[in-house]
């Protein structure tokens, strides 16, 4: 954002009191502002580091990474929607060694924090991916029970309390790193899912993961996505994704990062006040590639605007 | 570098039945150095409910009016939006995206020029390269649907120009490689843009003829930058990226050599 001295309102670095501490806390690890990348939309950082001085994000949250590579879904594998857009990518990764080897290496160049999100079909290839990470430079793990595009796994385990609970327990016996939860909105309660997560022993839970949605072409009939079916992210779903954060949030004590449809810092402050100790920016990532950069600009105004000490004061601070 | 620059529209036209060539125009002094036929830049509607820029192939550019000249069918509301832009006004651009075509492996050569539809667009600025090229002769066969022709005066300037109508209105009755064995052309390396049908019957040629075929590929895209893994394309052997076969038309891409995709 372009300081404006003339304006008493615009707080720059260089004025003489100190500006708002932006930084939070989630899990004893500490984020030097509370803005992320949402995984999936962000790679691992390098595509995005050509626009982005990744060094001013709170945490890159990486594509989801399994143990060993997956080919992903058949093309197209998205399609724009209003306000939003599908995908059916099929969590697409170069499997762990790689990752380590390559992306892992990438992002510690940065002075940021690294989040790392798992996949799997099954309980085993996210306990290997989850122990193969263990003494790697990785502040948080973000466990993916949630992708609404394969077919066995991942959001079978988020779909059902029980099921959530008790990989949750799994995870954290073997994790040497807080683990975040992240949740699908494709659920009746997520309320209901928020406490089964904390129960498991999650540090914290991250929400709203895509919401379930299709495209059909009316001139071919057919189905837009290969895949049929593909999860809707983008500003459409924003409001969906600031209700359930804000129920969740009144479901548990741990820390909540927000995410759907972030598309300026008003959104994430939106997410803040609704409950979330940090949030993530998405899709809007594809719109403007500088977004995360401006969130983290905007939000810093809006907190010397409404005279905040510190970002940590708007988590749940909707009257 | 790539960049999102908020470009000025210093022109927009129909050049026939839905197809409109639009200029934007790069702020002073960001016109990239380097720019590659066969690369594309994403073109944002303006609409923002519309949040993914339009990949669009660059026809042309010119470095002393910091200029990018892009050819493009309306194909749906997006490219709607495009077409009604209206000059001075303005348009923000995800640029320049891909690879391009690597002029080295044509420099010298009798290269064949194919473009089919709304793949016509990016083999201009490749000819026009081509052109300058010395010892290099370029053969242009663009394939139309009818009489509804488009560019070919320009391509005509820089290359042979061969036509194929598919209702035979013009030139060739059928497609490009009906053009190319109608006119008996001897080509030793083939660039090709268009449908798929059409790049599979390229690909083909080329086996036949023992040539190197570059075909620039088209998919549905969403970050144009190589993040998401939307547009990626099925290869041939595991790539340094993916570690699976599926390249990121958008970064690998969009051109590709012929045997290194699987397209059939």
């Amino acid at each position: 954002m372009s300081a404006d001295r003339t304006n008493s309102n615009v707080w720059t670095p260089i004025d003489t009191q100190p500006g708002p501490d932006m930084s939070v806390e989630i899990a004893g690890v500490t984020f030097k502002n509370p803005v992320m990348t949402a995984s999936g939309t962000f790679g691992s950082g390098m595509e995005y580091s050509e626009f982005v001085d990744l060094n001013h994000l709170g945490a890159v949250v990486t594509k989801g990474v399994a143990n060993v590579p997956w080919e992903g879904n058949p093309t197209p594998r998205v399609a724009e929607v209003y306000g939003g857009m599908l995908n059916a990518i099929g969590l697409q990764n170069p499997g762990i060694d790689v990752f380590i080897e390559r992306d892992l290496a990438f992002l510690q160049q940065f002075d940021t924090k690294i989040i790392v999100n798992v996949c799997g079909h099954t309980e085993e290839e996210y306990l290997e991916v989850v122990e193969r990470l263990a003494d790697q430079p990785v502040d948080m793990l973000e466990i993916n029970v949630s992708c609404p595009n394969v077919k066995q796994g991942a959001i079978q385990f988020g779909q059902d309390p029980k099921c959530l609970c008790e990989i949750t327990e799994k995870i954290k016996k073997v994790a040497k790193q807080p683990v975040i939860m992240k949740l699908t909105p494709n659920v009746t309660d997520i309320a209901q899912m928020a406490r089964a997560a904390e129960a498991g022993g999650a540090d914290a839970i991250s929400l709203i993961n895509t919401l379930m949605g299709m495209k059909i072409d009316i001139e071919k009939r057919k189905f837009v996505l290969a895949n049929k079916t593909g999860g809707l992210s983008g500003p459409a779903i924003k409001p969906i994704a600031v209700r359930m954060v804000w129920q969740a949030a009144q479901a548990v004590r741990i820390p909540i990062i927000g995410m759907g449809g972030i598309a300026s810092y008003e959104d994430a402050v939106e997410f803040m006040l609704a409950g979330a100790s940090a949030v993530a920016v998405g899709a809007m990532n594809f719109h403007d590639p500088y977004l995360t950069q401006k969130v983290v600009d905007g939000m810093e105004q809006y907190l010397y605007r409404h005279s905040y000490k510190t970002a940590r004061e708007l988590t749940g601070a909707v009257l | 570098m790539k960049r999102k620059t908020r470009m000025t529209v210093t022109s927009n036209r129909c050049l026939t039945d839905g197809i409109y060539s639009m200029t934007l125009q790069y702020p002073e002094g960001e016109m990239p150095e380097a720019v590659k036929p066969g690369q594309f830049a994403g073109i944002y509607t303006g609409n923002p409910a519309m949040l993914l820029p339009r990949p669009i192939s660059i026809c042309d550019w010119d470095p002393a009016d910091r200029a990018l000249r892009f050819v493009f069918r309306v194909a749906g509301a997006g490219t709607a939006e495009l077409a009604a832009m209206k000059e001075g006004g303005q348009a923000d651009m995800l640029g320049i995206l891909g690879n391009g075509y690597d002029l080295s492996m044509l420099e010298g050569r009798k290269v064949l020029l194919l473009g089919g539809g709304i793949g016509i667009p990016p083999m201009l600025g490749l000819a026009k390269a081509l052109h300058a090229l010395p010892g290099t002769e370029v053969t242009a066969a663009m394939g139309y649907r009818d009489s509804h022709l488009f560019l070919t005066e320009e391509l005509s300037a820089y290359s042979r120009l061969l036509i194929a109508t598919e209702d035979g209105s013009v030139g060739t009755k059928g497609n490009v490689l009906d053009a190319v064995r109608d006119n008996e052309v001897m080509a030793d390396a083939v660039c090709a843009c268009g449908p798929m049908p059409m790049l599979r019957a390229v690909a083909s040629y080329a086996k036949e003829k023992g040539i190197p075929a570059y075909i620039s590929l088209e998919e549905r895209m969403a970050c144009g930058v190589g993040a998401c893994l939307g547009c990626v394309t099925r290869t041939r052997d595991v790539d340094a990226h993916s570690h699976v076969r599926n390249a990121r038309i958008c970064t690998e891409g969009p051109v590709f050599k012929a045997e290194e995709v699987q397209i059939g």
